[in-house]
């Protein structure tokens, strides 16, 4: 067990460091929660500043330890998150790049780096959430293409995406994780209606999307007809692996300014308060060495995160949201104030629980899966 | 970055379980259990036994104790603790060149981990602390105790008492396998603090492995309770806690930082109480009797949360680390 990094990671971390001095104060100043096509502007132009410098493919090419490098600088030095390009670099991309016959992997891998390319994710419906391979937005086939017609919701960026990752029924009568294919879907497509989402933080994060006999050519599709729960699987596990790095510590930060507010406004005084937030930086301390396993883990078993990620998902998501109910016993009235960054993160908070694969359902991965226990049902 | 036990910490990890399994199974466990001073334990005893002289540098044992009562104490196993040091248990941190291991922090994470999920009982921090320091306390030939916070666990068994304990007031303790007394409390020992929570870690995952073979074996409504999703995410819950905490304390052991560590404690503390918790629902009727062992780690959880270290402090130690970062 050791927590040191070799040279050349220590190298990697110092010319990112001096890297991000120099970029980030040439950024422009960010665009609105809500103004999707600034958004992706300066998202994407992000990716291009990272991809000139050499950055782009961190999440796909470097080893998992590079990866915790350059999210953890990334983050400490407040550089935009992948934001728009989250569904590219950290899903589509990986499933691509691992499951993409040659040909695709040329045609879309550099555009995603280069931030010409953004990506949304198709996959959950009105009545396949949780139950993800319940769903039943169908594809016939017709020829050269496939005929798609069904709906999507929680499609994240739907609105400014080029592509979106879909997921589609080819076989209505095989069981249910069986009949299901990947498809890369161009937006733009004759068919597709993209209605935004309106968040209960007021902003527009996803959308719903409806495909009326969008036609996909078969060139698009990813791995075999009906195979497409295996790959969403690569997708999936990617996921709960190492896509939180940044936020954990980007909440260890949080943490320390709440700190100084309550230094600020007396609030440190209540020594049960204190207290609660000195609990909390335990916690997060912990989460972070927590991703520092899991990652030694993914790089000692050749990168595939492990299902040690349902461990850290279910944690963290729980401590996040009570890091901000703690900020509000903090702010006090302060807390209700919409234009503060708190008060919208405190918002965002509650989706950790439900995103990604409810807390229950984590719990039955973990059970099932690490644990052994019988399956439910 | 290697953040994983290494092949050789793995080996220790399984002698050391192979070694307990065969010197202190459940049928050593439960038969120190029902001795007859075990079962007297925590009751009153007038008969005060004589207090030997020291044989190290710290104070004897019971010098100084006059006043409150005691307690007949269940036997503490000698020749366990002679296979514990032979085993290299207490001389494990100690230089090559003094008759120790030589090996680091982590390493003696790893064992005492295993110390804690067997429930091994006995002043094992405390002896481990002791090597090099008090003759015979390497080799496991002395019983060496200790003021942890504000109890001494084995005070009466141990041969050398570290730490002031001139006004030790017996208590009947709520652990059948250690009899304790109260002490006005000392500053905690980060090394200790951080065995005691590797020992809470090893038992948190022992409760877990438990429970869920528990809630596979045990059917109800006709399929095993380990079906339901209310048992189901309770075993989750868990190794959730055991796993975090495990992570904590592994990354103490490697940073030896105060702060972590008193981080780790806090969350091994946690995980071993809150896990024996619910293994004892998991269990239901069965968890409530003296005969399931559950009871046996929840107090001796309880115990171990109260020692080195205590939740309040330990929280604070946090609150400052925050505000001195500012």
């Amino acid at each position: 067990m050791d927590l040191t990094y070799t040279a050349e990671e220590e190298d990697f971390r110092a010319r990112l460091r001096a890297w991000l001095a120099v970029a980030l104060p040439t950024l422009p100043p960010k665009p609105s929660p809500d103004d999707w096509p600034g958004r992706r502007k300066y998202d994407t132009a992000w990716q291009r500043a990272l991809y000139d410098a050499g950055y782009a493919d961190v999440h796909w090419d470097a080893s998992p330890t590079l990866r915790l490098i350059f999210l953890e600088e990334t983050e400490t030095a407040g550089a935009p998150y992948v934001g728009a390009n989250f569904v590219g670099l950290l899903h589509a991309g990986p499933t691509i790049a691992a499951e993409g016959t040659a040909q695709q992997r040329e045609r879309w891998l550099r555009p995603i780096l280069t931030g010409e390319a953004v990506w949304c994710q198709g996959f959950s419906e009105p009545d396949a959430g949780s139950d993800l391979a319940a769903l039943r937005t169908r594809a016939v086939r017709d020829g050269d293409a496939y005929v798609v017609t069904g709906s999507k919701i929680w499609t994240s960026h739907a609105e400014v995406a080029d592509w979106c990752e879909l997921l589609v029924r080819t076989d209505p009568a095989a069981p249910k994780h069986r009949g299901i294919t990947w498809l890369a879907m161009p937006m733009d497509a004759p068919g597709i209606t993209v209605r935004p989402l309106r968040t209960l933080a007021g902003s527009t994060e996803f959308a719903e999307v409806f495909l009326d006999e969008v036609r996909v050519p078969v060139a698009n599709r990813v791995g075999a007809e009906n195979d497409g729960w295996r790959v969403t699987m690569v997708t999936l596990s990617f996921e709960r692996g190492t896509a939180f790095v940044g936020e954990v510590v980007a909440c260890r930060r949080t943490l320390g300014e709440l700190a100084r507010t309550a230094r600020a406004n007396g609030r440190w005084d209540d020594a049960v308060l204190r207290r609660r937030l000195g609990r909390l930086h335990a916690e997060f301390a912990a989460l972070w060495r927590l991703t520092q396993w899991n990652v030694s883990e993914a790089q000692a078993t050749g990168g595939v995160p492990g299902t040690g990620g349902s461990v850290f998902k279910l944690h963290y998501s729980h401590a996040r949201q009570e890091l901000y109910d703690t900020a509000a016993e903090v702010l006090g009235p302060d807390a209700l104030d919409l234009s503060r960054d708190w008060t919208l993160d405190r918002l965002s908070s509650l989706s950790y629980t439900i995103a990604a694969g409810t807390s229950q359902i984590q719990r039955n991965i973990v059970a099932e899966r690490i644990l052994g226990l019988p399956k439910d049902r | 970055m290697h953040f994983q036990p290494t092949e050789d910490q793995r080996a220790l990890r399984r002698a050391v379980r192979e070694l307990l399994a065969a010197r202190w199974d459940r049928t050593a466990l439960r038969a120190a259990l029902d001795s007859p001073a075990s079962r007297r334990s925590g009751e009153e005893d007038p008969a005060r036994r004589a207090a030997p002289a020291s044989r190290g540098g710290d104070r004897g044992r019971g010098a100084g104790r006059e006043q409150g009562g005691s307690t007949s104490s269940p036997p503490l196993d000698r020749e366990l603790w002679r296979v514990l040091g032979e085993a290299g248990v207490f001389s494990l941190r100690l230089p090559e060149a003094d008759g120790g291991v030589g090996l680091g922090l982590a390493d003696a994470a790893v064992v005492f981990e295993e110390l804690g999920r067997a429930l091994v009982p006995g002043p094992v921090v405390a002896t481990h602390l002791a090597a090099g320091l008090v003759p015979g306390a390497a080799t496991g030939e002395t019983v060496v105790t200790a003021a942890a916070g504000a109890l001494v666990p084995w005070l009466d068994a141990a041969d050398v008492v570290r730490g002031e304990v001139v006004d030790a007031v017996a208590v009947r303790s709520v652990d059948p396998l250690t009899p304790l007394h109260r002490v006005r409390p000392a500053p905690p020992d980060p090394v200790g603090t951080l065995l005691t929570a590797a020992e809470q870690v090893g038992s948190a995952a022992r409760t877990t492995e438990m429970a869920v073979r528990y809630a596979g074996e045990r059917t109800q409504f006709g399929r095993p309770i380990g079906g339901f999703q209310a048992v189901k995410h309770l075993c989750a819950g868990m190794l959730v806690r055991a796993e975090l905490a495990r992570t904590a304390v592994y990354a103490a052991a490697v940073t030896a930082d105060p702060v972590e560590t008193a981080g780790a404690k806090l969350l091994a503390d946690e995980a071993a109480s809150g896990n024996a918790r619910d293994c004892l629902q998991i269990f239901g009727g069965m968890g409530f009797t003296w005969e399931a062992d559950v009871h046996l780690h929840l107090k001796r959880a309880w115990l171990r949360a109260e020692m080195w270290l205590t939740a309040d402090r330990a929280e604070e130690i946090q609150a400052e680390a925050l505000a001195l970062a500012l």
